[in-house]
């Protein structure tokens, strides 16, 4: 298939960087951040996850991929608790962050939500200034002085790269941004208030392809700093950005591995079939 | 193709739009026969007077002060009783207990308060106030109006909480907010322009109400500015006014008919320019 030219393009570029993970790794062994452990989740009586179990390394990214409704966002909404919004819906097992328990009910749901940062596939500006938008998150759980707020709010938007196209117009109001640039505030939204994780939630299915290549940019800058869960159709896309790739089918974890050896050489005949387009 | 169905099917359209254009003339020929006849019958009376004298007694001129400034006192308490409380209900309908029974039985109660005649809460205000204070009084008329305030700032309220996106509440769930915030900083601020509307029509609606002052607050021929005495107003000064046999006390009254209808078209203008500015941006 002509579909796979561009993943297998792109993997064979990104080889150089894959040696250089391995070599950081070498200096500085993995740790899992966040561990899912046995995690089965319900919408009511429908059970959508079966026995997820994963771990979630420090500072790489970390790809779900799978047919549409296989899981992966259910899987995705857990690690904030986000499905905590809706009643009939609830986790059962384990996902160990720091020490703790996610779905320990006794969970301060607000302060995990402030580690555990989420950017969601439709851009979500809230009806404010663009400044406003970003000193939101921060107000919340810091109070600073003004000039300390200033440089808050201009180094998140720097960091996801929105910094020269909006520096004139932070007054004016977010929504009067393109798709792109919304995403972009979003994302800067998010990394303001510092969080350990950050949990991206197909940001580029709304974005056209430049605006695309640039998240991406910028999702590769991030794992400096963040932990990252990133939930895509797009293959290519979690070929280029992540580190690691769960290929997930009809709610449960079918593989789990390094992106280059789930891509190149998938231990399970469904991780082929999908990655090689012959379903999903 | 078959020119016979074609044809039908243009004469219909043709009778249908006739049909509707008579339609819309005869409603709007109405609106401007009124708004005609209160503009010829009213305007001369308009005078510095008007805003600077109180109601006379028959045979002396005046204006109509007192009742203008106890219109403005009831309306203004009304709104003070029924915003907060409908902002409130609406809030909990739509944020908190979605879907959930007590919010079914209150929309269908807030439903029936909605088209509840005027008539109905002025006699319960009058059981509930008048006759327990032994007199009618300025507070009582404020009271009825927040009543008739309440179902309509409940019902737009929750109408316009329901049109924010769960997604925006789920972005700022996201960076760690309490369901306070989300609601005070973002749900409301989305929602603003259309609760303002409705807040708009509940003061319009309030206006003219006759009705419910006529059993609470009643009238005063002086300037009273006791909240606990009756107090002047101008709805049921236009009705006592225009029932009565003096040929001035009349005139008073088409010129107070003339303000109301102004002060209404002007809020209803005013919820307009901001509803279509918001569906816009």
């Amino acid at each position: 298939m002509n579909d796979n030219s561009p993943a297998s393009g792109s993997l064979t570029t990104q080889k150089p960087h894959l040696g250089v993970r391995e070599h950081e790794g070498a200096k500085q062994p993995l740790t899992e951040k966040v561990s899912v452990k046995d995690v089965c989740f319900f919408y009511g009586e429908s059970k959508a996850l079966k026995n997820i179990t994963l771990p979630i390394y420090e500072r790489k990214v970390t790809a779900l991929i799978g047919p549409s409704g296989c899981g992966k966002s259910t899987l995705l909404r857990i690690f904030n608790r986000m499905y905590d919004l809706y009643p009939k819906q609830r986790a059962e097992g384990e996902i160990l962050f720091d020490g703790g328990n996610v779905l320990d009910p006794k969970q301060d749901l607000n302060l995990l939500r402030a580690r555990i940062g989420m950017v969601f596939q439709k851009p979500t500006p809230f009806p404010m200034s663009i400044y406003d938008n970003i000193a939101f998150g921060i107000r919340l759980y810091e109070r600073l002085p003004k000039s300390e707020m200033d440089d808050r709010v201009e180094s998140a938007l720097k960091r996801a790269a929105l910094w020269d196209e909006v520096k004139g117009k932070l007054g004016t109001s977010g929504l009067g941004l393109s798709g792109g640039q919304q995403q972009r505030l979003c994302i800067a939204r998010t990394i303001a208030v510092r969080p350990e994780v950050v949990l991206l939630d197909e940001p580029t299915s709304a974005l056209d392809p430049i605006a695309t290549a640039k998240v991406e940019e910028l999702i590769y800058q991030l794992k400096n700093d963040y932990t990252i869960v990133i939930v895509t159709h797009n293959m290519q896309q979690a070929a280029r950005v992540a580190d690691y790739t769960a290929f997930m089918y009809l709610g449960e974890l079918i593989e789990f591995g390094e992106t280059r050896q789930v891509f190149t050489k998938p231990t399970k005949s469904r991780t082929e079939d999908y990655i090689t387009g012959r379903f999903g | 193709m078959n020119a016979a169905i074609y044809n039908r099917r243009r004469a219909v359209n043709g009778v249908i739009m006739v049909l509707a254009w008579f339609a819309a003339a005869s409603g709007i020929f109405v609106l401007a026969l009124i708004l005609g006849t209160l503009l010829y019958k009213g305007l001369g009376g308009v005078s510095w007077a008007v805003f600077s004298q109180n109601t006379p007694p028959p045979g002396s001129a005046g204006g109509l002060l007192n009742a203008i400034y106890g219109s403005v006192m009831m309306t203004l308490i009304g709104t003070a009783l029924g915003t907060p409380i409908g902002i409130l209900a609406g809030t909990y309908m739509a944020e908190y207990g979605r879907g959930n029974k007590l919010t079914m039985v209150v929309r269908f109660i807030n439903d029936i308060l909605l088209s509840a005649p005027s008539i109905v809460i002025g006699l319960f205000v009058y059981e509930m106030l008048v006759v327990t204070m032994g007199h009618f009084s300025a507070w009582a008329g404020g009271v009825a109006l927040g009543l008739l305030v309440l179902p309509v700032v409940v019902r737009t309220t929750e109408d316009m909480l329901l049109l924010v996106p769960d997604s925006m509440r789920e972005a700022s769930s996201a960076l760690g907010s309490p369901r306070w915030v989300v609601i005070m900083q973002v749900a409301y601020r989305a929602a603003r322009a259309g609760m303002l509307t409705g807040v708009l029509l509940a003061i319009a609606r309030i206006t003219g109400e006759t009705a419910p002052l006529l059993f609470t607050a009643l009238n005063n021929q002086f300037m009273s500015t006791n909240m606990n005495a009756p107090m002047a107003n101008l709805p049921v000064v236009i009705f006592q006014f225009a029932l009565s046999p003096y040929a001035d006390w009349q005139k008073l009254a088409w010129t107070g008919a003339l303000l109301i209808t102004v002060t209404v078209l002007i809020l209803n203008v005013g919820a307009r320019a901001l509803s279509t500015r918001t569906s816009k941006s």
